[in-house]
């Protein structure tokens, strides 16, 4: 485009150099972890500071004994199903409360959308909330986990503001051809919306995925049978009970690898992430941009 | 328009024949709006009716109708223990150097992005910049953990500069950089996202334009670039200066100990810890309320200055 002066080249160098460096930032906290978790257990808890090959023999003992656990595999499990039911719940409710919002000339809709925001500027609190999950039943089941927090005002007002973009005369074609407002969700705001449907299953799924509270405080009895793999890695990693957890493993294996037992769980919660995220990011980018135009 | 007329005629038509009209055209977006609006008011209304147990000595067995009123105890017991100067301060402390540091970074990271010409070099660095938002808050602390204990990378980083104290992660000292700190590590690339779309947006014309008038990289920067996002700096200044009072303790109540109490425990982990550790429900509930209703008032006015001065407003 123009020509660059000598002071610009050097900006720009710096200017790599720099970026460069943060993504190396970016990268080697997880990097180190991967490295620690195939490292020799012994070297591991002699070293000090980064670890950026594996020291020793790379070795896979830490995962055998992670994935043969069955407190772990039992976790991921429910981590899986916690994530696909909450996200169905979570994404109907909020498809018909964003579909509701985005109509026109609805006598009830400003008492609907006040409702449905107030929730974002003021809520009962922990324990307000805590006694109603309790009063329900649901304390140590699986509902506890899935049902609350599975809808959220901001994922709404984000699918509201896609919704509205849609043309309104596709809805008066469809209304002249007799379709109701359910046929119409069904048979043309879905199908034109698979983008920001994209974008909302991923915001419900990733903080599933990634949660622990709820289940920290709902499963008062601590069953394990139904933690998600966020509290067993909390348990593991964080409370050093990797004992109780993975003791039941053959007991030999367990006192060598020990050093690695942290690091292969992370791993093992870490690494679905870090698989998909390069290929759906683009959508977060885009959930971004649209709460920035109606924040 | 048609319809502007016919609406005219119907401010004419009583209320009651409007609604009635309006529930026989719209009766089945109100059985949709049924669905969301059940949730919300099971998981989030009816716990505000909860807020009650504040002014109570709420006991379970007798449930909120039985429990005896005690007025405003709970809030007085907070306002002249210990906790609460310690809670306060620490809040303060954490959301605003939080904000002094972590804010201008994704500025920076986002300037300094958008002067790389190389199209692939971009896209892969902004896709690993965002690698931290997507690893979970029990990770994260795992990882500032196993950094921090006597041997650890930033521990041993310390110790090379003099500080010889041992293990961070159990050191009042340390919590609040540490917890800051990792916070810009996850959130920086997300937080840049929002600047990069807005740098994007300045019109390229405005730099030919500069060229043109003799002014270099530096000078386009300040005049061109930097007005061009200021809008969306003070936007996002603004509400995050609403949101104050508001620190989480889902990643405290990870980090925190007995021995960094002292500077980490703020007003949400200290609900928590009265609430379901201690399961002094009442006084749970009445620091929360304290603490929800500064926050609803502190936002309120961050959202009035912000549509005062931009546009831009929650609501």
């Amino acid at each position: 485009m123009f020509r660059r002066t000598t002071g610009q080249k050097v900006f720009a160098v710096f200017n790599t150099i720099g970026l460069v460096c943060l993504s190396f930032i970016f990268i080697l906290p997880v990097w180190h972890v991967a490295m620690g978790s195939i490292s020799d257990p012994l070297k591991v808890s002699a070293s000090s500071g980064l670890i950026l090959t594996p020291l020793g023999d790379a070795t896979l003992g830490g995962y055998k004994l992670v994935l043969n656990n069955h407190n772990i595999l039992t976790s991921y499990m429910n981590t899986i199903i916690y994530v696909v039911a909450s996200t169905v719940l979570g994404l109907v409710l909020n498809i018909l409360a964003a579909y509701v919002l985005s109509r026109k000339n609805l006598y009830f809709k400003s008492i609907i959308a006040f409702l449905v925001l107030f929730t974002m500027i003021f809520n009962g609190g922990l324990i307000p909330t805590f006694m109603v999950v309790r009063n329900l039943g649901m304390l140590d089941t699986r509902w506890a986990i899935i049902v609350p927090g599975a809808l959220t005002a901001y994922n709404i007002i984000l699918m509201r503001t896609s919704f509205s973009e849609i043309p309104e005369e596709l809805y008066e074609a469809a209304r002249i051809d007799g379709a109701g407002n359910f046929r119409i969700l069904w048979q043309i705001v879905i199908p034109v919306s698979k983008a920001i449907i994209a974008v909302i299953v991923l915001f419900y799924a990733i903080q599933q995925w990634n949660a622990w509270f709820s289940a920290s405080i709902y499963l008062v009895h601590q069953n394990r049978a139904l933690y998600p793999l966020q509290l067993t890695l909390r348990e593991i990693v964080l409370l050093s009970s990797e004992n109780s957890i993975v003791a039941e493993a053959d007991g030999q294996d367990v006192e060598i690898y020990r050093p690695l037992i942290k690091y292969a769980t992370i791993m093992v919660s870490v690494i679905p992430m870090m698989v998909i995220y390069p290929f759906i990011q683009k959508y977060f980018v885009t959930g971004v941009m649209i709460g920035s135009v109606k924040g | 328009m048609k319809k502007d007329a016919s609406q005219a005629v119907e401010i004419q038509v009583s209320r009651g024949k409007l609604i009635k009209r309006d529930l026989r055209r719209n009766w089945s977006l109100y059985v949709m709006a049924l669905f969301p609006l059940a949730y919300f008011i099971i998981f989030n209304y009816v716990p505000m009716g909860g807020i009650v147990m504040a002014f109570q000595d709420f006991n379970i067995r007798k449930g909120i109708f039985g429990s005896e009123f005690v007025g405003l105890k709970n809030f007085i017991r907070y306002f002249n223990g210990p906790n609460f100067w310690r809670n306060l301060r620490n809040t303060l402390s954490i959301s605003l150097y939080g904000l002094l540091f972590s804010f201008p970074f994704p500025i920076i990271f986002a300037l300094c992005l958008n002067e790389v010409r190389n199209k692939y070099f971009k896209k892969v660095t902004q896709t690993i910049s965002y690698l931290p938002y997507f690893i979970s808050v029990v990770v994260v602390v795992s990882i500032l953990n196993d950094f921090c204990k006597a041997n650890g990378l930033l521990t041993q980083i310390a110790a090379f500069f003099g500080d010889n104290g041992g293990a961070l992660i159990s050191r009042p000292e340390w919590f609040q950089p540490l917890f800051i700190g990792s916070n810009i590590w996850q959130h920086l690339g997300y937080n840049s996202i929002i600047f990069i779309s807005a740098l994007a947006a300045i019109d390229p014309e405005l730099y030919e334009a500069a060229v043109i008038d003799g002014a270099g990289r530096w000078k386009q920067t300040l005049y061109i670039t930097l007005p061009g996002i200021a809008s969306t700096i003070v936007v996002l200044l603004i509400l995050r200066l609403g949101q104050i009072m508001n620190v989480g303790y889902e990643k405290i109540i990870l980090m925190y100990g007995p021995s960094t109490y002292e500077t980490a425990d703020v007003i949400s982990s200290y609900v928590y810890r009265v609430g379901i550790v201690d399961a002094d429900y009442s006084f749970s509930t009445a620091i929360n309320l304290f603490n929800s209703v500064v926050n609803f008032i502190v936002l309120f006015i961050g959202n009035a200055i912000s549509r005062k001065i931009s546009d831009t407003s929650l609501w």
